[in-house]
């Protein structure tokens, strides 16, 4: 018996004991009709060729593993930005079970979002009658100060239209006139997770800035001297957002982060569930208008928000995903150039102490090959640095990339000695991914959870840094923009490469001579 | 008042009464009369539970519900290892259900396995517009070149597919042909379809019927046959489950030809209506394939409960009463074998566990299944319902609960918080849209979906890793750190 009181084996040593070791066997021999082991070894190595390669980028209608999700739950991680915000998503209701799972699966915390429950006979009569009492209840029970409504695929197969349906909603008495209910479309058969940020930013703004969807009359924009700021659809919120308060504060910038969500996953366990936490102030977002510019982190992320917000008179500046030294300069010299405020001493001596890091430990990372894989606006900053480091991307891959987000990396490699043979692969996917690893390896791959696959089969460490991480803890909880996130991600860098390194030499008698304590 | 100082059964209903009342004060009229139906207290000697079920969820409310894709991709068909799943539509709810549910399986994943990998159509506008059932036939021939070890491939219908009309039958038909034979099952599991996941489950057992059972009638078994080859059904091997459920089934004699599906394949599917019984341990996902079974092929199937030692004892004995003496002095032999390390279990944690109260809501068996491995550890069970239960698993649930318990069906996030605010259990067992929170509540909570990434609880290698996990929740220092000291 191999279960025991005193030392409980859970699955990780249970089912390696003989008992089952032999019970697996035998399912497997009788009844599973299983491929031979030759066979299965034959069509193993033959998924590590060129030949297998080509058949696999032939592939023109099957998707396999893809580094995207749809444009709902990026919608939903625009909406818990705001003040006392809930998402209500016009569709059915298992899409949002999905979403909140999703964000709780990533950050730790809960995720409070409604659907208005779409079942067969809003399919075919349409979800009126769902929003209207979806509308209503919600306001009732969870007191938002605003309900910022997106849609699924199925409400944007049927045609149901928002505005029409949310201005007959307060016709009815669900919410009050006057209460703010921007929505957005964000159909899940058109981009991504980053569309569904884009969407339903754009909404928000357009609906306290062009009259609340005319129930009010427009805004009109008194310009002054403060600086908004949209983070984009970033894993890191809580972290990055207080980071970039943190650098705002220390040059003295007045700014508005626009949805900024740093607070709502990051609530404290002291007793009290807040089902609502920090978030853009709703007279903010009003007043954002006014503001002198808009600097957007991510512009894969905001291709139709920022251009909006330009027509308003503002200037706007786009970047992408900054991490490592210049792009952090630029964001800063950026900052310092909207306000004409100065760069701190706090902020410039941090860039000094990152650069030094870098002379300390860019030996180890010099000429290591690199794969990345994730949002396009990530994938460009993540590059961006490890030429910094001296180090060789080789493949950089986005599922939701399109032909221009490839231009530009390829702009950005052909910048740098580094950047030479690396390839840049828009629209594909972690199969895609696992084909280049095997045929053209590197050292390293840095990306999301589900790169663990990559790891395993390939045998190329994953370096977790993107969206989803699931399966490590509190990583979220850090910055990865700013010179301070750069040292972080230096860090989770050095440290994949030292452990490969530990790894690799920790035979005794063998290959111990380099297992060094110095490095 | 919360149950500690509630002194009777009467206090404790009176209390329960009192508490739907309150909660229900937050809707309006109209919804509160819906959802007045949806929570109520067990009586003792009712042949239910009280509550009405499996009926729409309420617009706009935070309902814990999934869908029919949920149901079907993400619980039925998912843990199929050797066939390839495709989420047919959109890219999103393939990703969100991508090994989410740690169903676990042996297997080279790629290559003749694919259980941990989200294959996808990946609809665009296009798709929308145009159909895709063009696109499903390429991806079909895609699958073939690049996965030519695969077994069979399933097509998970997303909410689009039924409402642009594409004939994903026809499809499966055509190539099923093209490809000599092979399984090919179409499955009409939209998200919008019914009320939650339970349609789902339903649907998905109905595609095995026509598509794998019909289809492999009059082929010859790949074993010879014998008086005691059963079949587990509706264990999905979250944590291993089914392998801690199988091996006492083997020990005490009997021979497992088919695991559903945890850990299956399409050969152990094919193999089932050769059984000599079906043993069901999810009633709800899996008893419409078990009484198809039953009629046309004429395989008993019997319930049964592998939580707890008390439960897994009267289980064990069930099924063998199906059987000979041989098989029913295995039982005893079986529940002799591992009665000292139950003895020893209980020993080192019921002391540090008696007394506790503990609040459920969970999806199709375990409201009910686990009451008695809590009871096992003297804990108390004193609130629970159901993500997507019929009215006959509320029926089935009469036999584990107490009078007095708390029910609530399909409650919704405002109820769940506001009862467990009130009645102030030591434990909550949810899932993990509910986990995070109970816990800034100070509450200790367990993912009883998913066993919180440990597991398996099932059968008594399961119980052990169970009662230790109850006592790591309950008992862990941090809940003493929720309040900080200077904090009134």
């Amino acid at each position: 018996m191999p279960q025991n009181a005193d030392n409980v084996l859970d699955h990780f040593n249970l089912f390696r004991q003989p008992e089952y070791k032999e019970m697996f066997e035998n399912k497997q021999n009788n009844f599973e009709n299983k491929v031979p082991a030759d066979q299965l070894e034959q069509i193993r190595e033959w998924t590590k060729t060129e030949e297998y390669k080509e058949k696999n980028f032939a592939r023109e209608a099957l998707t396999v593993n893809p580094a995207k999700a749809c444009q709902p739950l990026g919608a939903v991680f625009a909406a818990v930005g705001f003040e006392s915000t809930i998402p209500f998503v016009h569709g059915s209701q298992g899409c949002v079970a999905y979403y909140r799972s999703h964000f709780s699966r990533h950050f730790k915390e809960p995720t409070s979002c409604v659907s208005s429950s779409m079942t067969e006979d809003a399919a075919v009569f349409g979800g009126l009658n769902n929003m209207i009492d979806g509308l209503a209840n919600t306001y009732n029970m969870y007191k938002p100060k605003m309900i910022a409504v997106s849609t699924t695929c199925m409400a944007e197969v049927i045609g149901d239209d928002l505005n029409a349906f949310i201005k007959t909603s307060k016709e009815k008495g669900s919410v009050p006139q006057e209460f703010d209910v921007p929505f957005a479309h964000t159909p899940a058969f058109v981009g991504s997770h980053i569309t569904g940020y884009d969407n339903v930013m754009k909404g928000v703004l357009e609906h306290f800035w062009d009259g609340k969807a005319g129930t009010a009359p427009k805004l009109e924009r008194t310009p002054n001297n403060s600086i908004n700021f949209l983070g984009g659809f970033d894993g890191y919120t809580v972290g990055n957002l207080r980071e970039i308060k943190r650098i705002f504060e220390s040059m003295g910038v007045e700014y508005t982060i626009i949805g900024d969500n740093s607070d709502v996953w990051d609530t404290p366990t002291d007793g009290e569930f807040r089902m609502y936490d920090g978030g853009t102030k709703l007279e903010d977002v009003a007043a954002a208008l006014n503001a002198k510019a808009t600097i957007s982190m991510q512009e894969f992320c905001t291709e139709k928000t920022l251009p909006y917000i330009a027509t308003k008179g503002q200037e706007t500046v786009a970047l992408n995903h900054p991490v490592g030294v210049a792009a952090t300069d630029k964001f800063l010299m950026e900052i310092s150039r909207l306000t004409g405020k100065p760069i701190s001493e706090e902020l410039t001596k941090e860039r000094g102490r990152l650069v030094d890091a870098i002379a300390d430990s860019s030996a180890h990372i010099h000429g290591k090959k690199f794969a990345i894989y994730g949002d396009p606006d990530l994938c460009y900053g993540l590059a961006a640095f490890l030429l910094e480091l001296g180090a060789e991307p080789v493949h950089i891959l986005a599922t939701n990339g399109g032909k221009g987000w490839a231009e530009k990396v390829q702009k950005l490699l052909d910048s740098s000695p580094f950047g030479k043979g690396c390839k840049v692969y828009p629209g594909k996917d972690l199969w895609h991914m696992r084909s280049l690893l095997f045929t053209e390896p590197v050292d390293y791959l840095i990306g999301n959870t589900y790169g663990k696959y990559l790891d395993r089969d390939t045998g190329t460490p994953l370096i977790r840094i993107g969206f989803p991480i699931f399966d490590r803890h509190h990583k979220h909880r850090y910055p990865v923009w700013g010179y301070q996130g750069s040292m972080n991600v230096l860090v989770w860098i050095l440290d994949a490469i030292f452990e490969d390194i530990d790894r690799n030499t920790n035979v005794v008698a063998k290959s111990d001579y380099s297992f060094d304590i110095i490095r | 008042m919360s149950v500690a100082q509630a002194e009777s059964i009467e206090d404790i209903k009176a209390r329960n009464k009192e508490l739907v009342q309150e909660v229900l004060k937050a809707y309006p009229e109209k919804t509160a009369k819906r959802r007045a139906k949806h929570l109520g207290t067990f009586e003792d000697g009712k042949p239910d539970c009280g509550v009405k079920s499996n009926i729409k969820s309420i617009p706009g409310v935070m309902t814990i519900r999934g869908c029919a894709y949920a149901g079907s991709k993400g619980v039925v068909w998912g843990p199929i290892k050797d066939m390839i799943h495709i989420s047919h539509g959109p890219v999103g709810c393939g990703q969100y259900s991508w090994a989410s549910r740690r169903n676990y399986y042996i297997g080279t994943t790629g290559i003749d396995t694919f259980g941990t990998m989200q294959f996808t159509s990946d609809f665009q506008e296009k798709d929308i517009v145009f159909g895709g059932d063009k696109k499903l036939a390429a991806i079909i021939d895609e699958i073939q070149v690049l996965f030519p070890l695969n077994k069979g491939i399933s097509v998970q219908s997303e909410c689009p597919i039924g409402l642009i009309g594409d004939d994903i039958e026809a499809v499966s038909k055509a190539k099923s042909k093209e490809y000599e034979g092979k399984t090919i099952v179409p499955v009409r599991c939209e998200g919008f379809r019914g009320v939650s996941q339970s349609l789902g489950h339903h649907i998905a057992n109905d595609a095995i019927r026509d598509w794998v059972f019909d289809k492999s009638e009059g082929k010859p078994a790949r074993f010879e046959s014998t008086p005691y080859d059963v079949a587990i059904i509706g264990d999905y091997n979250i944590g291993g489950d089914a392998w801690s459920s199988r091996i006492l089934l083997e020990e005490m004699g009997l021979r497992v030809v088919a695991q559903w599906s945890g850990d299956g394949t399409i050969a152990e599917l094919e193999a089932t209506p050769k059984a000599k019984l079906n043993v069901l341990h999810c009633y709800r996902s899996m008893n419409y394939i078990s009484r198809h079974m039953e009629e046309k092929y004429g395989i008993p199937w019997c319930e049964y409960n592998f939580f707890g030692p008390s439960k897994i004892e009267e289980s064990l004995r069930k099924i063998a009463s199906h059987f000979d003496d041989k098989i029913k002095e295995g039982a005893e032999r079986v529940i002799a074998k591992y009665r000292p390390l139950m003895d020893a279990v209980i020993a080192k944690y019921r002391p540090r566990l008696e007394g506790k109260k503990v609040m459920l809501y969970v999806g199709g068996l375990r409201p009910r299944h686990v009451i008695g491995a809590y009871e096992d550890l003297g804990m108390e069970v004193v609130g629970t319902g159901y993500e997507f239960a019929h009215n006959d698993d509320y029926q089935r649930t009469t036999h584990y609960v107490k009078d007095g318990t708390l029910i609530y069906d399909d409650v919704t996030g405002y109820e769940f918080e506001k009862f467990v605010e009130k009645i102030q259990p030591d434990l909550v067992g949810s899932g993990i849209k509910e986990k995070y929170v109970f816990q800034k509540m100070g509450v200790p909570f367990r993912q009883m979906h998913s066993w919180d990434y440990s597991g398996p609880y099932h059968g008594y290698d399961g119980f052990a890793i169970f009662a230790r996990d109850m006592d790591m929740a309950i008992n862990a220092p941090v809940w003493k750190m929720a309040k900080a000291p200077w904090a009134a």
